[in-house]
């Protein structure tokens, strides 16, 4: 019920403001192009798998820029326009406000991720590619995505101005993203613990060539719970200082 | 109703609020008067369980603040100086959703709906987007909000700043009319509208409570002289020779008239203003205006503070 509340208002922001739309099709757009120019290969042959798989590869970083724009705003603009306020004295708890945010903004991550199906849908009119392959694709676009978005959260939470908590979202991000080049310069254990922190490469590429393993699943659903709950934390921190 | 004992909040080093005690009781309206960053804001927001008392116990319809301020979260209604509002969203809309966050039912909310509306005068509203509105029924909107949810204890921080007239006065009624069955807090920097307001008064100075009693207490208790302007039907020098003489009368200051009128302030030891404008009518002077000057309440409350310090 309090979680249906923060969600619905949080939804209703994205949607009555500018901001979610500009990204929403600012992603589409840049999606189609690097379909064409990237997935669909300057005049050499491919297989639809193939395609595909270049499809989910691009559009994961497309995912991830969104997800650290849509979620900047969650918790800072509260704060930059005083409604924190009207959570910080209402009988919803902290982890109530961090889940109804998170899902106002995977919602609308969601609507995003949804719109692209039309470039998957054309490899499998025009090719030949497994449901399998295409929904193990989006789950994996999903899962980052939600990663991405509450590590974004977090980052808003800290900040009274969407800048720089989208300044810090994009440097964690990239962060955790680059982590799999450190695991070639470094020595164990700093080598695998820098291979499994890596937000893209070990994780993501089963995903993006159609194989669901259930570690992939695990660490994005970790990372997403492990920043949502220090949100909490911090929101618990402020509320009664 | 709510019990404030030896509150005290530090930030840092520094202490915002010192020890400060009181009581209100249901349906009673208290005005927190003090300058800027004399500890309201910080008693308002303690109260309304946004921040920790450091030392001291503060009891709102017998719930410790300290103990279970989640719980007491559904009984406050709080409304900063800016109220806060999601522009984007209809009068009604917001409400419903205020509603929803202080724990309310769909069908209480339904229920509630028309009675705050009608009780903060926003009738004919509801379907307006907030962001269209201007700041007179903002602030309404505000106030609506801190009282969707029926609570025992109301806070208005600053209700009526920058409120025209007209609507000062539509503000003031609200106000009044939200005491019926719980306490309310309001704080203002315009002094006159404390004392029209409110039943009681609350005078902070520099973090400290220096004073809590009606007007009518305060001013006997800061010293302050009484005076009155009295403007009377008759000869000016006349009028000032026999003020002059008058056993109650400190002193006289002429004031501008128009003939036949004359009018002077004049400064009484102690509160003797019935007692002169009745040996006024006897020694022959109509009465024509009695007032009371404007800064009555502004020399109150210096009085006091500078007793303070």
């Amino acid at each position: 019920m309090n979680v249906q509340a923060i969600f619905r208002r949080d939804l209703s922001a994205y949607l009555h403001g500018y901001t979610g739309w500009i990204v929403l099709a600012a992603v589409l757009f840049i999606d189609g192009l690097l379909f064409n120019v990237y997935a669909m290969g300057a005049g050499e042959a491919r297989y639809s798998h193939e395609v595909l798989s270049q499809f989910f590869h691009t559009t994961s970083g497309l995912v991830m820029v969104a997800a650290v724009l849509l979620s900047m705003r969650s918790v800072a603009e509260e704060r930059q326009d005083g409604t924190d306020v009207l959570l910080q004295t209402s009988v919803v708890s902290d982890l109530e406000i961090v889940a109804g945010k998170y899902l106002a903004a995977m919602a609308m991550l969601t609507l995003l991720v949804g719109l692209t199906a039309y470039l998957p849908g054309m490899i499998f009119i025009n090719g030949k590619v497994s449901w399998g392959h295409v929904g193990v694709g989006y789950l994996g676009l999903w899962l980052l995505g939600s990663a991405v978005t509450s590590l974004g959260i977090f980052s808003s939470a800290l900040f009274k101005s969407q800048l720089p908590a989208g300044v810090l979202t994009g440097v964690l991000t990239t962060a955790l993203v680059t982590a799999w080049m450190l695991s070639d310069v470094t020595d164990p254990p700093f080598t695998e613990i820098a291979a499994y922190a890596a937000l893209y490469d070990k994780h993501f590429q089963p995903f993006r060539d159609g194989r669901l393993l259930t570690s992939g699943v695990v660490y994005y659903a970790s990372v997403s719970g492990v920043f949502l709950w220090l949100t909490t934390r911090v929101l618990e921190g402020r509320r009664w200082e | 109703m709510i019990e404030v004992t030896g509150l005290t909040r530090y930030y840092g080093e520094f202490a915002a609020v010192k020890d400060v005690s009181f009581e209100i009781a249901r349906g009673e309206i208290v005005g927190l008067l003090g300058l800027n960053g004399a500890g309201k804001s910080t008693t308002m927001k303690i109260l309304a369980g946004l921040l920790a008392p450091s030392l001291g116990r503060v009891v709102v319809d017998g719930v410790n603040v300290a103990e279970a301020p989640e719980a007491l979260r559904g009984r406050i209604g709080y409304l900063p100086e800016d109220p806060p509002l999601y522009k984007e969203m209809t009068v009604s809309g917001f409400l419903a959703h205020i509603g929803r966050l202080k724990g309310m039912t769909g069908d209480a909310i339904r229920r509630r709906l028309p009675e705050v509306v009608a009780l903060t005068q926003l009738t004919g509203r509801e379907h307006q987007v907030i962001g269209t509105l201007s700041h007179g029924y903002r602030k309404r909107v505000g106030i609506a909000m801190s009282v969707i949810h029926d609570p025992r204890l109301v806070i208005l921080d600053e209700p009526i700043s920058g409120l025209d007239p007209q609507q000062i006065v539509e503000m003031r009624k609200v106000v009044r009319s939200l005491g019926e069955g719980r306490a309310v807090i309001v704080s203002s920097h315009i002094l006159s509208e404390i004392s029209q307001t409110c039943d009681r008064i609350l005078v902070y100075h520099q973090g400290q409570l220096v004073a809590q009693g009606t007007e009518q207490e305060l001013a006997q208790r800061s010293g302050a002289t009484s005076r009155l302007i009295l403007t009377v039907r008759g000869a000016a020098d006349a009028f000032r020779e026999w003020a002059g003489h008058h056993p109650k009368v400190r002193a006289v200051h002429p004031r501008d008239a128009e003939a036949p009128f004359t009018a002077a302030l004049l400064e009484l030891d102690g509160d003797a203003r019935e007692a002169l404008i009745a040996d006024a009518v006897q020694a022959g002077f109509g009465i024509r205006l009695v007032e009371s000057p404007a800064d009555e309440l502004e020399e109150i409350f210096l009085g006091l503070t500078k007793e303070a310090a």
